[in-house]
């Protein structure tokens, strides 16, 4: 494909040829590029698309005959979802599990945007003693894998703090439902320095002048917080809590040690892992039940993918 | 139908209580500071009018308060990481070095025994097939594709499509995978996508999951297919940052493709293809979800993560647990040292 181009001398005359040659090669160029990324970009979807064509597949289907062959010979049936999201006890009962994974994400996107927003500001705005190194120490903790905080974190919620024998805080002893509480209060934790650095970046590059206008007009921090600073960045905060929201909705490890395995407080991908591995061959369901929780993160994300590669491009160290 | 809205109400109010929880927390804090200074802006006005009035000196302005306000809007953050990150980590180290009571001290035996025991050496060196091969074909895969797209029509479809695997869940990914790995017996028509592909050639079906260490690398495929696409976009967007003087320089030279991408993209997209490789590292490292829905960690599966998880919540073995997760921590301290510096060095260049 590399036609090497006469390097004629300068002048009018040599851009002429060069440029004909150069625009059939990149036409060319362009129409090999274009099929091999079409080809690629589809083998890449296959596998997402055949568990989709599956889940409407009948159940008898399924287990006997490949997916592509629905297409030889198309039956489609609800069955699946009906009875994967309604029906109780082993088989699913998922429809439980979906209002379970949206209790335990809606606070865990907005506790931790709300307050690494509050301290990015802090950090970037107010002045104090020690703020640099507030600074780095919150985001040095960048580097603590979640693993090093689950046993103590555990403990903390179930046995309260001793310190000598004295009970200073006691045990959390929540049940069932409101044990949503305690997988918040992980999230949260989990989630806070990444926040405060990505919202540190956005909002200590906002113009200075604006912050001394209104400092000059008589406006405190709370109100320069609410006023000027969160409508700027709007954006940040969608592209961090896009990020936060397919992080928890995703999450297995912190529900599985925080929310326990029950209906009343697991999210979809506890009980769909429990599927997975004591009904494995159950194909009718898993296949449908994995949609079912792969749905709304695929809706979330391709209606504001803008804003999750601006987020993804800012900076990708989450801990 | 037997499903009981009924009986997931106690989960909306609970939704409610956090919502509200919410509002109050945040807003309360805003209104506080709000409201608390305003007060004393108003008394020291007050104050002003009334020693104008009695014709007495103007009394001095004191110091704003600058420290208070940022003590407010710090303390919910250094609340929770000091409850939640800082605390448990430094116990975590402490742990490490107990029995699985955490009742005594054993010094380094919960370490020793991480390289002792044959099971556990076979996590480890799965990790390792897992950090060696996951960045590099990932981000090989990215960076072709990020070329290749670059040059090709309908590029933001073509686009979503790969990047599409970021949004599942590593659950769901896993679950995709051993619907494509599936088996059934050699005389029964096939429903994996990868048995029908092996029969259609004139091979055996295989139990693929069952067979280590080909097992291992099938897992791996898995994660290079969700992160292969995370690699694209950062590489597309650096390869698209190049200035287009440059190109259309090196294009009036000459240059062929090949020479072009090796003189001119490489060097350009360098930083970027090193965060994306690091990354991609150290989200490998911490794999947990895609081991524990495929295989459970069986027939020689294992990874750091999963086995630590076992240790700590299923056998009680906190001490062992412990060893794991800080062992994890260093190694993934040198690659987030490295990142956050070139972070830096990026941001201030």
């Amino acid at each position: 494909m590399t036609t090497a181009t006469p390097t004629v001398g300068a002048g009018v005359q040599a851009t002429g040829p060069t440029t004909r040659a150069a625009r059939v090669r990149k036409r060319l160029n362009s129409r090999t590029a274009t099929l091999v990324s079409i080809v690629l970009a589809l083998l890449w979807t296959i596998p997402t698309f055949g568990l989709f064509v599956s889940s409407f597949r009948p159940e008898d289907q399924i287990k006997t005959t490949g997916w592509w062959t629905f297409f030889r010979d198309p039956q489609f049936t609800l069955q699946n979802y009906q009875d994967v999201l309604f029906s109780s006890g082993s088989s699913g009962q998922l429809a439980s599990y979906f209002i379970n994974s949206l209790a335990i994400t809606i606070p865990s996107v907005l506790f931790p945007i709300a307050f690494a927003s509050l301290a990015a500001y802090a950090l970037a705005w107010i002045n104090f003693k020690g703020r640099d190194w507030l600074y780095i120490g919150i985001f040095a903790l960048q580097i603590v894998p979640l693993q090093m905080a689950l046993v103590p974190l555990l403990r903390f919620f179930s046995t309260g703090v001793t310190l000598g024998g004295v009970q200073i805080l006691p045990a959390w002893d929540l049940v069932d439902e409101q044990k949503f509480a305690q997988v918040w209060f992980a999230h949260t934790c989990f989630a806070l320095p990444f926040a405060v650095y990505l919202l540190h970046n956005f909002i200590s590059q906002l113009p200075g002048d604006l912050m001394e206008a209104a400092r000059v007009d008589g406006a405190t921090h709370p109100k320069i917080f609410r006023t000027i600073v969160l409508p700027l960045i709007t954006p940040a905060l969608a592209a961090i809590g896009i990020f936060q929201f397919l992080w928890v909705w995703n999450d297995l490890l912190v529900a599985l040690i925080f929310a326990g395995g029950g209906d009343e407080t697991a999210p979809l991908t506890v009980r769909l892992a429990e599927l997975a591995g004591t009904r494995g061959n159950e194909w009718q369901r898993l296949t449908a039940g994995a949609f079912v929780s792969i749905v709304v993160p695929l809706i979330v994300f391709l209606s504001l993918q803008r804003y999750f590669v601006r987020g993804l491009l800012a900076g990708s160290v989450k801990g | 139908m037997e499903f009981d809205f009924a009986a997931e109400q106690p989960k909306f109010l609970m939704l409610m209580y956090g919502l509200i929880a919410f509002v109050a927390v945040v807003g309360g804090l805003l209104l506080l500071l709000d409201v608390v200074p305003t007060w004393f802006a108003r008394r020291r006005e007050a104050q002003l009018v009334a020693a104008v009035a009695a014709g007495g000196p103007i009394p001095r302005r004191r110091k704003p308060r600058e420290g208070a306000f940022a003590f407010f809007f710090l303390l919910p953050t250094l609340l929770f990481l000091t409850i939640g990150l800082v605390v448990p980590a430094i116990r975590t180290t402490l742990l490490s070095f107990m029995d699985s009571g955490s009742t005594e001290w054993v010094g380094l035996d919960n370490y020793a025994w991480m390289f002792d025991e044959d099971s556990i050496v076979r996590v480890l060196i799965n990790t390792l097939i897992w950090v060696l091969l996951v960045p590099l074909a990932a981000s090989a895969f990215g960076l072709i594709y990020a070329v290749l797209v670059d040059k090709a029509r309908f590029e933001s479809a073509a686009k979503s499509l790969v990047f599409l695997p970021m949004a599942i869940s590593f659950v769901g990914a896993a679950i995709i995978w051993k619907f494509i790995y599936a088996y059934r017996g050699d005389e029964q028509e096939q429903i994996g996508l990868l048995n029908q592909i092996v029969v259609s050639l004139g091979g055996e079906p295989k139990q693929w999951l069952l067979e280590s260490p080909l097992n291992t690398f099938l897992l791996i495929v898995i994660m290079v297919w969700i992160q292969a696409g995370f690699a694209m976009v950062v590489l597309s967007a650096a390869i698209k940052a190049i200035p287009a003087d440059i190109i259309e320089a090196a294009r009036l030279d000459g240059t062929t493709a090949w020479q072009m991408f090796w003189q001119i993209t490489m060097p350009s997209i360098r930083p970027a293809l090193i965060v994306v490789v690091v990354t991609i590292s150290i989200a490998t490292l911490k794999v947990f979800d895609i081991v524990r829905t495929a295989t459970n960690g069986n027939y020689d599966t294992n990874v750091i993560a999963t086995e630590m998880y076992n240790q700590a919540f299923r056998y009680g073995e906190n001490g062992q647990g412990s060893a794991l997760a800080v062992f994890l921590f260093v190694l993934v301290l040198p690659l987030v040292i490295y990142q956050i510096r070139n972070l830096r060095k990026q941001r201030e260049g």
